[in-house]
């Protein structure tokens, strides 16, 4: 017993030991880079000029996806699904855009603030009516995507509106280096500053325990009602930046929802996170989403019929969650 | 103020049906009488608001109109009584409709709803395959299936830009006609189709065992039951299920389009939900999704005759399934 205690402690001690704990605990995040990597290469392969310009239209056409996927994943994490993530975004892309419209560039700031207010705000309405009423997550947010639908069409009727400059400018272009592209930057900061703490804190622990087994997290004392909440208000919080960066890329907001919120459960799924919950993180979700899109472009290049594109899609949907199952399946075995 | 509350109660003593514990007793054992009364309270309404709306010509309309809906959400029922769910029925809908629209002019009815029908199974037994015995999340794996059957469809389209032709007349007369303008043909494929699923999953050992895989999956391998047939098998009957709502739509729209019924998802899921049927398996049943296909129906035929913006109409509708759902929720909670 003490032998296996001290293998283990030594097993800790070397280094190599340690790194292969990491990539087996984030084996799926790293074949999913190593896959992007390929890809990428592949796509320079068949488009030589494929370059900065490339890659500064992967990342702004990447980045709404990226943070609704990002949301999705807090609340799959903790359990839950949020069917509204698309309305939601529609919904705060059509406030930040109609208030904006005509306004200074320093109203817009303020603009940006109550939108991400409005953010979380739409997430605790969601988030209390699933705690409140008990209703099945998927039910409550399916409904509820009806109403943020509505309410984005009260906003505006067609697409229609206006973005302030700086935030235009703030995911177009390149900072320090060309191949750094302004979208991505904005990713990981918003990402670093808003999930990182959060993860490490009580909260995150709490969000992953609620995930995992509701039950006994209730007994060892977490409040399961306030940490669902608080996954809905995350949740909410991202599909208002998904929106801003929706305004941002397009200069207006549009009042329909996109096809966001499937995708974005196809993405967390993608990335390794267990829609029974509790396991998985964010980076997977996002690398998941670029390779998503970098497929769309390159067989665009190819000229590839856009409905066969659609089923590919389909293909690659269901065969990477059956390879991900299959190999869950073996582990169980062995 | 005890005096005031104790009052009503001291005959309700003698009269067990006055009190508040033998309704919810009541509303539990039998979930589909608040059903009902809501659909008739929304008649109701619907009478009060617009007054001479109610008459024979109505009912007709508002069965044609849920006949379809109830048929997809039959598709979810079943699926939800197993703990799964179909997002696909949307596309295999759309995508039989479309393909029977284009087969006909060639091949003649009876071939083109067959193609249809076998396209539909296919894709069905797929879907079974990867949820049954790749254990695939049913959401995802319907979800995927959804996007390959679109696909499909949209490529198939394009081949039969040519020869595109419309919907077959036979498919008209079913979809939107009605005998005396007031019971809808559909009916006739309706009827039989409800009593099969009705009796079926009371009666029957299949329908016996979808509720025990939904309700304790281990629990059934342990007894004998092998999920994964079963499984394989269901998503092909939803499958098929979804077509025939298909031939009913395009019949019903007079149009064929490969998105023709993807309005219908979202509701289909709302309507078993209101209907009772428990997205975590195990408990439902499909009397309850027939109401639930009408209450949602009434409601937007309702919100549609005050005149309301469409923007107006959604928030309501959304509303209402919450508000419905939670009040479903708490009268038939065990407690």
């Amino acid at each position: 017993m003490s032998a296996a205690a001290a293998a283990v402690d030594d097993a800790r001690a070397r280094p190599a030991d340690a790194a292969m704990a990491f990539v087996r605990r984030n084996g799926w995040t790293l074949g999913l880079l190593a896959f992007l990597a390929v890809l990428l290469v592949y796509t320079r392969a068949i488009q030589p000029t494929y370059g900065v310009t490339g890659i500064q239209g992967l990342a702004i056409s990447v980045l709404p996806l990226a943070l609704a996927s990002v949301g999705q994943a807090i609340v799959v994490i903790s359990g839950g699904i949020d069917l509204s993530i698309g309305s939601m975004m529609a919904l705060t892309s059509v406030v930040a855009a109609s208030q904006m419209k005509g306004q200074g560039e320093e109203f817009g700031v303020g603009i940006v603030i109550a939108v991400l207010a409005l953010g979380l705000l739409l997430g605790a309405i969601n988030g209390s009516l699933v705690v409140l009423t008990r209703v099945p997550d998927i039910v409550v947010t399916l409904a509820m995507s009806f109403v943020w639908a509505g309410c984005a069409l009260l906003v505006l009727k067609t697409p229609g509106g206006g973005a302030a400059v700086w935030l235009k400018e703030l995911v177009k272009g390149s900072l320090v280096n060309e191949w750094v592209p302004k979208a991505a930057i904005a990713l990981v900061i918003i990402v670093a500053v808003i999930w990182l703490p959060v993860q490490r804190s009580r909260l995150g622990l709490s969000l992953y325990a609620i995930g995992s087994n509701q039950l006994a997290a209730f007994r060892s004392g977490v409040s399961v009602g306030r940490t669902k909440l608080a996954s809905y208000m995350l949740t909410g919080l991202f599909a208002a930046l998904a929106g801003l960066s929706l305004t941002a890329n397009t200069g207006i907001g549009t009042p329909v929802p996109g096809p966001y919120t499937l995708t974005s459960v196809a993405a967390v799924v993608l990335g390794g996170v267990s829609l029974a919950g509790g396991r998985g993180g964010v980076a997977g979700p996002i690398v998941a989403v670029v390779i998503l899109q970098l497929l769309r472009s390159d067989m665009t290049f190819l000229n590839v019929n856009t409905n066969l594109a659609t089923v590919a899609n389909g293909v690659i949907l269901i065969g990477v969650v059956m390879f991900g199952s299959l190999i869950q399946m073996r582990r169980a075995r062995a | 103020m005890s005096g005031v509350a104790s009052a009503p109660s001291a005959p309700s003593a003698r009269n067990p049906w006055l009190t508040a514990t033998a309704w919810r007793r009541l509303f539990r054992d039998r979930p589909i009488l608040p059903l009902l009364a809501l659909l008739a309270l929304l008649v109701a309404l619907s009478e009060l608001v617009r007054p001479g709306i109610v008459n024979p010509n109505w009912a007709g309309f508002i069965l044609r109109t849920a006949v379809p809906l109830a048929i997809l959400a039959g598709c979810q029922t079943l699926t939800m009584l197993t703990g799964g769910i179909d997002l696909s029925v949307g596309a295999v809908a759309s995508g039989s409709g479309f393909l029977v629209a284009t087969l006909v002019g060639d091949q003649g009815l009876a071939v083109a709803i067959l193609a249809a029908v076998v396209v539909a199974s296919l894709a069905g037994l797929l879907t079974g395959i990867g949820v049954g015995v790749f254990r695939v999340h049913p959401l995802i794996m319907t979800l995927g299936m959804g996007l390959v059957v679109f696909g499909l469809a949209n490529w198939w389209q394009l081949v039969m830009v040519q020869t595109g032709g419309g919907t077959p007349d036979e498919l008209r007369w079913i979809g939107s006609g009605s005998f005396m303008g007031i019971v809808p043909h559909s009916l006739l494929v309706f009827v039989p189709l409800a009593l099969v699923i009705l009796v079926g999953l009371r009666r029957t050992g299949y329908g016996r065992l979808l509720y025990a895989i939904g309700d304790n999956p281990v629990a059934a391998r342990l007894s004998g039951a092998r999920a994964w047939q079963v499984i394989v098998l269901l998503y092909v009957i939803s499958a098929v299920m979804a077509a025939i709502a298909g031939f009913l739509v395009s019949g019903l729209t007079n149009v064929a389009s490969v998105t023709l019924a993807d309005s219908y998802v979202l509701p289909s899921v709302a309507a078993a939900v209101i209907g009772g049927t428990s997205i975590m398996g195990g408990r439902g049943g499909y009397g309850g999704t027939i109401v639930g296909a009408l209450i949602l129906t009434v409601i937007i035929s309702l919100l549609s005759s005050l005149g309301y913006p469409e923007a107006v109409r959604q928030v309501l509708f959304g509303a209402i399934i919450v508000t419905v759902a939670a009040a479903y929720t708490r009268i038939t909670a065990e407690s």
